[in-house]
């Protein structure tokens, strides 16, 4: 498999009256053909503004300050935010999914609008072309009787349909890449699991890849391939899911792990991180977790931020001094 | 109200509840039509029990507690509270029970007074309630609520807005035990916070039960189904304004009956890829229908993959399958 996307230590930095947010703080990672990444973190680690990154959809007071985006052989920040290749390349060949149906619909277009728009921009279809594969595919994402509901408006449907007309409208140049930015999170249960079930269905159908951003370690473990563990801005840990879930080795991971109450255990006492994480705009010179670490050690307190280091396993690295496989007395709740 | 008076082992027991909302049209406001969010929801809890109720928006779980509470009255049924029926008391001779039954909500960003001060917020049911004798005894006692939630009192005089998340939902709690209540509904408490802070609060709630003069008895809405497993002593199922399943949460996991239940639980991820690989997935058709027109029978046949024609026409008890595992299906 190919490498599609590749990130090297983008910085996305935001101005506020409080001083500089570190809100991306030097984060690589790639994306193969075909390959599904889930990236990991609590609100406020830096997830969402990496893709949005990624789409340069950053808007002042943020600013990509440093770092390469890879994609096609071509770095994407040499293009201009509002450029012609930017356009080609976002919604075209890179689309994203939104976290909120409910406000990433525009309600005062209908839904052929919409779904139309990139058909015709990107793929240059004629209106009645466009209008006809806008069909096709919410007939694909499961839309009952498409041809009568594509000129509805977005309020006529439900949280869950709407997000599976985002599925549509991000499907429908073919992308190389969909990033779904918590796609399901303000969505039922059983209505997450339709659509993860779909978003998976469709990336196989077309070939593409997907990220999915999510504080959810259940939605990964079930669909992703690789994963990245975000805090503070930075990528803590990253492997592959089997590994990572088997052989969690940075602190913070084991802590999340610890934490959520699992369907599949019976009632244990839940281990949680204490203290908060921490504030973006005065942060320590060290490890960011080292507050909230219960395994940390002399080094960490003295030593600067630790840089990801391989470790046992295939392209699994943590960044951190201590390695949880090498110490005594950890509890993982399996 | 006394305690004397209530030698029942049931803190609580919910007979046949129905709330319906009416939806009015026109100048006249006639009413057209009725949204049946609850529709003969039965249960009972005793003293020290937690009873998790779980289900999807719109299933009528945050309805049940807020009736419960008697925020809304109750268009039929009984809610026997300390051996009293509640349902119908007016508005006047409802104070003593609030007193004796708290409640947490989902939203701690909305759900405290912006303009109060910790302090107030917590100490304003003791005001109400005139239960602290003078001024020392009141700070000793909001105090000492601050110190049982693991908050600092020294933060008693900043406002919400100075609070994480997490500790605004602590104010929250706290404010709940200030009357010593007997019951505390707990809608939603931790939906809106993050991983590694709900597991703070999970704990907390769970340490507090023992921990005060009184056994505490919680009554926990949430729609993750791994947190209300995680906290209860029973779990119900709610679909449409029904529960179609009551039961211990291992029994709930290892031998859910109702193929409603199956499907939730098939639907909430483990985060576990070896056993997701292995895990049987079941998908659900469709959508919650609109509980306005709910369908004939029981309520789950359109989407239900063990419906028969009778699911349509009959609508199912909730009955006992042994241990105390009660179902409402034609078909277990």
């Amino acid at each position: 498999m190919g490498r599609l996307l590749e990130v090297k230590d983008l910085k996305t930095y935001f101005k506020t009256d409080d001083g500089i947010v570190k809100a991306v703080d030097g984060v690589s990672f790639y994306i193969d053909e075909q390959e599904i990444v889930g990236v990991v973190g609590e609100s406020g680690c830096g997830k969402t503004v990496t893709q949005l990154s990624v789409m340069q959809l950053i808007n002042r007071p943020g600013r990509i300050v440093g770092g390469e985006i890879i994609f096609e052989g071509k770095n994407l920040l040499e293009y201009e935010q509002h450029g012609p290749e930017m356009r080609s390349i976002r919604g075209g060949k890179i689309a994203m999914i939104f976290q909120e149906p409910m406000t990433s619909l525009n309600p005062v277009l209908t839904l052929n609008q919409q779904i139309s728009e990139s058909l015709m921009l990107h793929l240059k279809m004629s209106k009645e072309e466009a209008r006809k594969r806008a069909i096709e595919l919410l007939g694909l994402v499961g839309i009952p009787s498409p041809e009568e509901r594509i000129d509805d408006y977005p309020h006529q449907f439900s949280g869950g349909m709407r997000q599976r007309v985002m599925i549509a409208m991000g499907m429908a140049c073919n992308p190389k890449i969909l990033i779904a930015d918590e796609p399901t999170t303000a969505l039922d249960v059983t209505t997450q699991a339709q659509l993860l079930e779909l978003m998976k269905s469709m990336v196989e159908q077309f070939k593409s890849s997907l990220v999915i951003v999510t504080h959810n370690l259940g939605v990964v473990a079930r669909y992703a391939q690789r994963i990245y563990i975000m805090y503070a801005g930075k990528v803590v840990e990253e492997g592959k899911c089997k590994d990572i879930f088997k052989n969690p080795r940075h602190p913070y991971t084991v802590g999340l792990l610890n934490s959520v109450p699992r369907l599949d255990v019976e009632g244990e006492r839940l281990i949680p991180i204490e203290g908060l994480p921490p504030n973006l705009t005065q942060m320590p010179p060290t490890c960011a977790f080292l507050p909230r670490c219960p395994y940390a050690t002399e080094q960490c307190r003295t030593q600067p931020m630790p840089e990801l280091r391989p470790v046992e396993g295939e392209g699994h690295k943590i960044r951190c001094y201590v390695d949880i496989a090498e110490v005594d007395n950890v509890t993982v709740k399996k | 109200m006394s305690q004397s008076k209530n030698n029942n082992e049931y803190l609580l027991e919910v007979k046949d509840l129905k709330m319906y909302f009416p939806v009015t049209r026109g100048l006249l406001r006639r009413k057209v039509a009725d949204v049946k969010a609850v529709d003969g929801v039965s249960f009972s809890l005793k003293k020290g029990e937690t009873l998790g109720l779980v289900g999807e928006s719109g299933c009528g779980k945050t309805t049940v507690g807020r009736t419960i509470n008697r925020l809304y009255k109750p268009t039929a049924g009984e809610i026997i509270f300390q051996g009293e029926d509640i349902a119908q008391l007016p508005e006047k001779e409802l104070k003593p029970v609030r007193r004796e039954m708290a409640m947490i909500f989902q939203d701690p960003y909305s759900s405290l007074d912006p303009r109060q001060s910790a302090g107030n917020i917590v100490g304003e049911p003791l005001i109400v309630h005139n239960i602290t004798k003078n001024k020392d005894d009141y700070y000793e006692r909001v105090e000492r609520l601050f110190q049982m939630v693991g908050l600092d009192p020294a933060l008693m005089n900043r406002y919400p807005h100075e609070f994480s998340g997490g500790q605004r939902q602590r104010i929250g709690i706290a404010r709940a035990l200030a009357c010593n209540p007997s019951l505390i509904i707990c809608d939603e408490p931790v939906s809106a916070l993050d991983v590694s802070i709900q597991a703070q609060i999970i704990n907390l709630l769970m340490d507090l039960k023992s921990e005060g003069d009184k056994l505490l008895t919680y009554i926990f809405i949430a729609h993750d189904l791994s947190v209300v497993k995680h906290i209860s002593d029973r779990v119900a199922v709610m679909y449409l304004g029904r529960v179609v399943e009551i039961t211990t949460p291992g029994e709930l996991y290892n031998n859910p009956l109702h193929p409603y239940t199956q499907a939730l639980l098939s639907a909430v991820p483990v985060p576990d890829p070896e056993i997701e690989e292995k895990r049987e997935r079941i998908i659900l058709e469709g959508e919650v229908p609109s509980p306005l027109f709910p369908p004939s029978g029981c309520t789950f046949h359109p989407r239900c993959p063990m419906a028969t024609p009778e699911c349509s026409k009959t609508i199912p008890e909730l009955r006992d399958c042994g241990n105390g595992h009660m179902v409402a299906c034609l078909r277990v």
